[in-house]
């Protein structure tokens, strides 16, 4: 009974407030309205600055966990004499200086040879850290460590604008950062589940055009191909096909540009088209491992054997198709996903049928499947 | 490092803010628990009802606020790099008998691996592959 008086009187009592009451509320409203007036956008980007700076504790914890990973792997499978952890650190900090681009000519073997230094720099860095680690491993290792480079890149690039943003209370600085970081974070995310992935040697979604490639020349006698890349002779459909991948296991694109030169310099030129297979960029909305068909060289990087493939083929007017399997940017790094992997048979089948129907029995095929070789072997 | 790691991860809500957030906390309770005494008294007169009414407003909105900030900061600190598992099927190159099991290090597509199960011969790795298990899908209408 009691409480039920109470309920009614509370009722009432909140219905009609007392009138100090009224004029605190009142004067509290036109107080709010007037700071936002003021101060609406400097409070806008102090929320802002808060979501920057939750990202940045985010990353800061993917970067360390990089590190920490490569230097576990390190010590693990290197068996190092001393801690790894100042020359990882030193390591992670390593710069490529691109060519210059003021006179373009030339500048794609400027870049190959550049590439070609800091690849060999990286090595023999690895090497140096961890001895006793074979050629696969140091392969992974090689991976494991640039994965953990980018991560702290990222992190890097991403202080240095919340810190400036902070500095100079710029809201355009920290607005363009805010609108960007989601699609940093996917990056970022994506990096974090490769670093595993490099570590332990699992085949990666980029390696589906590998998988390809592999599965092809399973069985068959395999060859060296310059650089880093293995090739083999197979009958497919009554045609000779020609097939190369990087070689694998370990972590490893390879030069498919050079590969596939040499193979239609072995052959005069009679080679009567290219295939090429790769894992490529899939939309928002597309299905992960669906396979799409088209023309060009399916190749990403920085562009050098992509160039080359187009100048070899452009020599002896050599049509190119390709085969692409789509995956995002997270599937790309991260271990293979089982989609991918199913995907990779609908793949060869496209790729049968594009040379039934492009191509005449003894005619000579090259099939080159293209991405990070790392968990597969040939 | 890894100590720093996980001190960095777990040190982002300040000592300041966690003593504020709990103070709030304990001025919430002690709001409520005023409000319900004040209710329950034998004969509340029309003004002590109404305090015990903005009491229990005050309290009330307190507690929410503060547990929702304590929660928020909580799940912000549990940082870790979600990583599914990852499969490896093995077939034997003789009767096709395939076998999944977790993935080890060392493992690698067209490696030999232990013998078969069934009969004893060779098998191969065939397959490495994580399975991802999409929870709640959004649904789009393109």
């Amino acid at each position: 009974m009691n409480l039920l008086l109470a309920f009614t009187s509370l009722q009432n009592g909140l219905m009609q407030f007392p009138t100090d009451i009224q004029t605190i509320l009142s004067l509290v409203f036109y107080l709010v309205f007037i700071l936002f007036i003021f101060y609406g956008q400097r409070i806008q980007m102090y929320v802002m600055i808060r979501e920057v700076e939750g990202s940045l504790y985010r990353l800061k914890y993917i970067k360390d966990e990089g590190r920490k990973t490569a230097v576990e792997t390190i010590k693990e499978i290197g068996k190092p004499q001393t801690d790894p952890t100042a020359r990882v650190d030193r390591f992670l900090e390593y710069f490529t200086i691109a060519p210059q681009n003021l006179d373009p000519a030339g500048i794609v073997w400027k870049l190959e040879h550049i590439l070609d230094i800091r690849d060999d720099r990286l090595k023999d860095e690895v090497k140096l850290m961890a001895p006793a680690a074979n050629e696969t491993q140091t392969n992974n290792l090689e991976n494991t460590l640039e994965a953990a480079m980018a991560l702290n890149y990222i992190y890097k690039i991403i202080r240095h604008f919340y810190l400036l943003g902070k500095k100079t209370l710029s809201l355009y600085v920290i607005m363009q950062l805010q609108m960007i970081l989601p699609l940093i974070m996917r990056e970022a995310e994506a990096y974090a589940s490769a670093l595993k992935a490099f570590a332990y040697g699992q085949p990666i979604g980029d390696g589906a055009g590998a998988l390809v490639a592999a599965k092809l020349m399973h069985g068959h006698e395999i060859r060296k191909l310059p650089k880093d890349c293995v090739g083999a002779t197979v009958q497919i459909e009554g045609r000779t096909a020609f097939v190369i991948k990087a070689e694998g296991p370990g972590g490893n694109v390879g030069k498919p540009g050079d590969a596939i030169k040499t193979v239609i310099d072995e052959n005069g030129g009679k080679i009567n088209m290219v295939i090429m297979i790769d894992a490529a960029m899939k939309l928002e909305g597309e299905g992960v491992g669906e396979v799409a068909e088209g023309v060009g060289a399916a190749i990403g990087g920085p562009g050098v054997d992509q160039f080359k493939i187009e100048d070899s083929i452009l020599e002896y007017h050599i049509p190119i198709n390709a085969v692409i399997i789509k995956e995002d940017i997270g599937d790309a790094v991260s271990p293979m996903r089982k989609e991918i992997y199913e995907s990779v048979d609908k793949a060869i089948e496209r790729m049968k049928q594009l040379i039934l129907e492009r191509t005449k029995e003894g005619d000579k095929v090259i099939i080159a499947g293209i991405g990070n070789t790392i968990g597969v072997a040939q | 490092m890894s100590k720093n790691a996980a001190s960095n991860a777990t040190t982002k809500v300040s000592p300041f803010v966690l003593l504020i957030i709990i103070l709030t906390l304990v001025l919430s309770l002690t709001a409520l628990i005023i409000a319900l005494s004040m209710f329950s008294a034998p004969a509340p007169d029309y003004n002590a009802v109404i305090t015990a009414g903005w009491l229990t407003l005050i309290g009330a909105l307190g507690l929410v606020i503060s547990t929702y900030v304590l929660l928020q900061a909580r799940r912000r600190t549990q940082e870790k790099i979600a990583t599914p598992p990852t499969l490896t099927t093995v077939e034997c190159t003789k009767c096709g008998f395939k076998n999944v099991r977790e993935f080890q290090r060392g493992d690698y597509i067209f490696k030999e691996a232990e013998k078969c199960e069934k009969c004893g011969n060779p098998t191969q790795i065939a397959a490495i592959y994580r399975e991802v298990k999409e929870g709640h899908k959004e649904r789009y209408r393109f």
